[in-house]
């Protein structure tokens, strides 16, 4: 009969399965979501591009770099660390690579004698440095796979503000380095450490060369200068975003292949538990018969008076052996 | 001759067409219209209404805040907070309207940002 063993060894069987059900949607709910986050990163495109653009003709026509935004500071004392992680986990690495980096940079700059001050995006990065006890500056949580401008915004603001206080002042910061997975495509997606302030005049000086210079010179209104420190801040806040956009892509790709690893694995031991409980299963069958040939033999040896008959004239009847073997179900 | 406008905000594209005409609001300047053949622009707005006069109609947006471009008969209008008329939430941006009580600069930011949904709103019907 099916054996302890075997019973157990079916249940788990049961149990892998339904839990190859769940990974296997979430593998699908995933992959359709990366698409969708692709979307959003492509849609957010036009904006980051033509504001890099604008900037460029600003500084083209004689907006001065000298915009607090873009002074770098010598020392720096303190630098802001912006960590974008996710608010959900079951999604492999992602969560780790991006959090280890962050705190990868943060020790980097300790050992260099920096303090730290951190602006953290998503639930995993806060509980993270959280039961690390580092210091916390500022937690955003609660968007990560949908993230609004609005959300990029709140993050931008309070790294912006503790840049603009400066290091004297309590909680401020002299740079900011952003850390976050980049999508590079389906199958890629790295951690990326840039440095978000100061921002980096060579960009601005790109996108001026870029742009058609004098001959084509803009009216400004009011002036270049003045236009230029509205925008500077909606540029770091689009640069945000645009971080934010990618690390939701990257965390869906990360989670979709994550749950196909889940799947397949819950395959592969499915398979390997159905040959040892078939194994289980057999090494019953044979010890039942063993036990019915055994009893046979023991009955037939206290009727021929304790002789061994090695060669009875009747042999164990085949009708017993059949119905033996159909009721441990060798014929199953 | 018509004008390429593009109206876009950090999430996506609001609107893109020809236009015969865009009137916004500049931080400094107050109303400016843009007709083809307009000279290089470049402006800071104002928290107001952008119209876009199209060949079929008008389309209206509400800003708050951006900056608008114009070159070689393209505008484009950049704004981190902007809503097509049609897309307003009339009786939301009235209740916003009457919380944004006080005097303070966040009150009065808000405000402005009430009553700019507001008459986009009512252009647009």
């Amino acid at each position: 009969m099916a054996s302890g063993q075997e019973r157990v060894l079916r249940r788990r069987i049961k149990s892998i399965q339904s839990t190859k059900k769940i990974t296997r949607a979430m593998e699908l709910i995933a992959a359709s979501r990366i698409v969708k986050a692709q979307q959003r990163v492509a849609a957010a495109r036009p904006y980051s591009e033509q504001i890099t653009a604008v900037m460029g003709n600003l500084a083209a026509g004689g907006a001065g770099l000298d915009h607090p935004l873009l002074q770098e500071r010598d020392p720096v004392k303190k630098v802001g660390f912006i960590v974008i992680s996710a608010d959900r986990g079951l999604a492999g690495a992602y969560n780790s690579t991006v959090i280890r980096t962050g705190e990868r940079a943060l020790l980097a700059h300790q050992a260099e004698g920096r303090d730290y001050e951190l602006t953290l995006s998503g639930k995993k990065a806060e509980g993270y440095f959280r039961y690390r006890d580092y210091r916390i500056g500022d937690a955003f949580s609660g968007y990560a796979e949908v993230p609004s401008y609005e959300d990029a915004r709140k993050v931008a603001r309070a790294a912006m503000e503790r840049y603009e206080r400066g290091s004297d002042e309590e909680g401020g910061t002299d740079q900011v380095e952003l850390i976050y997975t980049r999508f590079l495509s389906m199958g890629t997606q790295k951690v990326v450490n840039v440095r978000l302030l100061p921002l980096e005049r060579e960009a601005i000086e790109d996108a001026a060369a870029g742009g058609d210079g004098p001959q084509n010179a803009y009216e400004f209104e009011p002036e270049p200068a003045q236009i230029l420190e509205r925008l500077l801040p909606r540029y770091v806040e689009g640069r945000v975003f645009a971080a934010m956009l990618d690390a939701a892509a990257s965390e869906q790709a990360a989670r979709q292949r994550a749950m196909k690893a889940a799947t397949d694995n819950a395959e592969e031991l499915m398979k390997n538990l159905a040959t040892v409980a078939n194994k289980v299963r057999q090494a019953g069958i044979t010890t039942e018969i063993m036990e019915i040939v055994g009893g046979a033999e023991a009955l037939r040896m206290a009727k021929s008076g304790g002789k061994v008959d090695y060669f009875p004239e009747t042999v164990l009847s085949r009708d017993i052996l059949v119905d033996t073997l159909d009721r441990s179900g060798a014929f199953r | 001759m018509t004008l390429q406008v593009e109206l876009v905000s950090p999430e996506r594209i609001l609107y893109s067409g020809e236009a015969d005409m865009v009137v916004c609001r500049t931080v400094a300047g107050g109303e400016v219209a843009f007709l083809t053949g307009h000279a290089p622009f470049l402006a800071a707005l104002e928290t107001g209404v952008v119209r876009v006069k199209t060949p079929g109609g008008e389309e209206v947006a509400a800003v708050h805040g951006g900056f608008v471009e114009v070159r070689d008969n393209r505008v484009i209008i950049l704004s981190d907070v902007a809503e097509l008329a049609k897309d307003i939430d009339v009786s939301r941006a009235e209740r916003a309207k009457s919380e944004a009580t006080g005097d303070d600069e966040d009150a009065v930011a808000a405000r402005a940002r009430a009553e700019a949904r507001l008459n986009a709103a009512k252009r647009n019907s």
